[in-house]
């Protein structure tokens, strides 16, 4: 890819992109919209591997065979999706081990709800329910963004999202109407992530800064407020469904929009936590970090392992079909 | 003892063993203790391989290990509700999997030790894989019809299992001086628990195991090992616990209080 640019090639790009066309990896574009593409998608990569954290620690003390079974599986797509998204953003010219350092040094980020503690197992049916409620709002936009590979791998992973969602409203359904210690515990757990999830859409639009290109290059679709009302909008009908309450005293429904109005988040808290300063930010970074250090010896085998089969036995390799050649 | 006996043992009520009738009910009660033992192979293996959930090292080693671990805890899932049809008490499978204690456990040690570093999880692995896979080829001609429905399944997964611990045990023995000697480090820590893979009686109306499997492992091991430029470690002595009997490490009873603490928490509870 010429990376020159040009105003001639940004207007042209600039066309493709208002006429709706979808761009790939070799196409030209702006450095500006890669760069933004690249983080976005980083981001994402990270916040699926993050977040494999705060569920699977309930792997081992899911309450029966099914759950355990589900929650394993849940976690095992968001591997999948991680893995996934690395390498679709790996088409833009970054390599997995250079986004991971990224990551492991503080310069990437991830999404910050994954700094909060799950605290007992309701947290795993409001994370589902709420957390990957969210996600889906979300990354059914992103589907519809312009870049080709982010594309495909939302509408995707969007499928198993909403399967996650249901499992998770399932689990908060089963305990609102369990015993009462277990409709205190998923009230408890709703009080809680309630407000981080509204967080994850991002800042008020005004205090955005990065939201006026990327609505542009049909990057994002819908600004943060209004994919937070969206969320709003669907949710709260699902809490009345089953006697959750949501833990905002100021929600009401507003018959001139349509919309259930909220009170007021705090941003503050969510700078907090963007900054470092969440409830887990430091035990996930440990967590990440540890991992990637005690396995570098695996990794490092591995790279080994490879690069000697390679040079002892090239022929054995050259000579041995490995797939029937392609009818003609 | 032919399979429609089996059935009518196992779909009576269990009453309390009057003297006369101990010979069926033992049978019964041995049947009952041979499927648990198969599925806590399964449960306590599985939860062990769950356990590096987000730790693993490298991003496509989270996505395998999960999906053994879910293949594992599957199969013990499907071997309780047999254990339990079987038991006849009408005890679930949940129940079977998480209020039971230790000493009812009927897992093998090997499957229990701890995860040690990732080549030590691999060890543990391709010997319970590399004794696995025969026995469940040999269980699809099982009498039981349930049974060797269940191993025809199990095996698919078991062949994939083995590939793939089998493929690291050459990784990581070709690898590097130190991935080696971590290996082999992890193989001669783990082979003392081998010898109590082929001490599970060979009941007639489940398996058809003889000691054709013993002499499978040993040489699949025996292949692995060389390929891999490892050393297989001396014979291993009889072992001192034995857990099919219900005789544990003491890793097995902080495993099942992690484990079973929501349903001992909340008695009777739903989830």
């Amino acid at each position: 890819m010429d990376a020159v640019e040009s105003p001639e090639r940004r207007a042209a790009f600039e066309a493709r992109i208002a006429a709706g066309e979808v761009i790939e990896p070799k196409d030209w574009m702006p450095e500006g919209y890669r760069r933004q593409l690249l983080r976005m998608m980083s981001q994402h990569a990270h916040s699926e591997v993050v977040g494999m954290l705060p569920e699977g620690n309930w792997i081992t003390r899911a309450p029966t065979l099914r759950r355990k079974i589900g929650l394993l599986a849940k976690v095992q797509d968001e591997a999948g999706h991680g893995l996934y998204l690395y390498c679709a953003a790996e088409s833009l010219g970054v390599s997995r081990d250079e986004m991971l350092d990224a990551l492991h040094d503080g310069a990437a980020r991830y999404a910050s709800i994954f700094n909060y503690p799950t605290l007992s197992w309701a947290d795993i049916g409001a994370i589902g329910w709420l957390v990957d409620g969210a996600a889906v709002v979300n990354q059914t936009l992103l589907a519809k963004c312009s870049f080709g590979p982010y594309a495909r791998a939302m509408l995707r992973i969007c499928r198993e999202e909403n399967f996650h969602r249901r499992q998770g409203y399932e689990i908060v359904a089963t305990l609102a109407r369990g015993t009462a210690a277990q409709r205190a515990m998923v009230q408890d757990a709703v009080n809680r992530w309630w407000w981080p999830t509204l967080m994850m859409f991002g800042p008020p639009d005004a205090e955005s800064a990065n939201s006026e290109a990327l609505m542009r290059w049909r990057v994002k679709r819908q600004s943060n407020d209004a994919q937070r009302q969206w969320f709003i909008n669907l949710t709260v009908p699902q809490a009345n469904a089953i006697g959750i309450e949501l833990p905002d005293p100021e929600l009401e429904f507003d018959a001139e929009s349509g919309n259930w109005k909220s009170g007021a988040v705090d941003w503050d808290e969510f700078r907090r936590v963007l900054r470092g300063d969440g409830p887990c930010n430091h035990e996930r970074m440990a967590a990440r970090r540890r991992a990637h250090e005690e396995g570098r010896w695996v990794r490092q085998a591995a790279q080994a392992f490879e690069a000697r089969r390679r040079t002892r036995a090239p022929r054995e390799i050259s000579t041995t079909p490995r797939r029937e050649p392609a009818h003609v | 003892m032919s399979a429609g006996l089996l059935e009518t043992v196992a779909s009576q009520p269990a009453p309390a063993p009057a003297p006369e009738a101990s010979g069926a009910l033992e049978t019964q009660r041995a049947r009952f203790e041979w499927l648990l033992g198969l599925a806590d192979d399964r449960l306590i293996l599985g939860h062990r391989l769950s356990e590096w959930c987000g730790h693993a090292p490298i991003l496509e080693e989270e996505l395998a290990l999960a999906n053994i671990a879910l293949d594992l805890i599957g199969q013990a899932q499907m071997l309780f509700e047999l254990a339990a049809e079987t038991e006849g008490a009408g005890r679930s499978a949940d129940a079977l999997a998480f209020l039971r204690d230790s000493r009812d456990f009927r897992n093998m040690l090997l499957v229990e030790q701890p995860n040690g570093d990732f080549a030590f999880t691999i060890v543990r692995q391709f010997l319970f894989d590399a004794w696995d896979l025969p026995q469940l080829e040999a269980l699809c001609a099982s009498r039981y019809k349930d049974l060797a429905g269940f191993a025809a399944k199990a095996c698919k997964e078991a062949r994939y299992h083995l590939r793939h611990s089998h493929g690291w045990l050459l990784r990581l023995g070709g690898g590097t001086q130190e991935s080696n000697r971590r290996t082999q480090a992890a193989l001669d820590e783990l082979w003392r628990f081998t010898p109590e893979l082929f001490l599970t009686p060979v009941l007639p109306s489940m398996s058809s195991t003889s000691d054709a499997s013993e002499a499978h492992f040993q040489e699949t091991v025996r292949a692995a090992l060389s390929e891999a430029d490892l050393t297989l470690p001396d014979a291993a002595p009889f072992p001192a616990l034995r857990g099919r009997a219900g005789l544990h490490s003491e890793h097995l009873g902080h495993l099942l209080a992690e484990m079973q603490v929501l349903q001992r928490s909340y008695p009777g509870a739903k989830w």
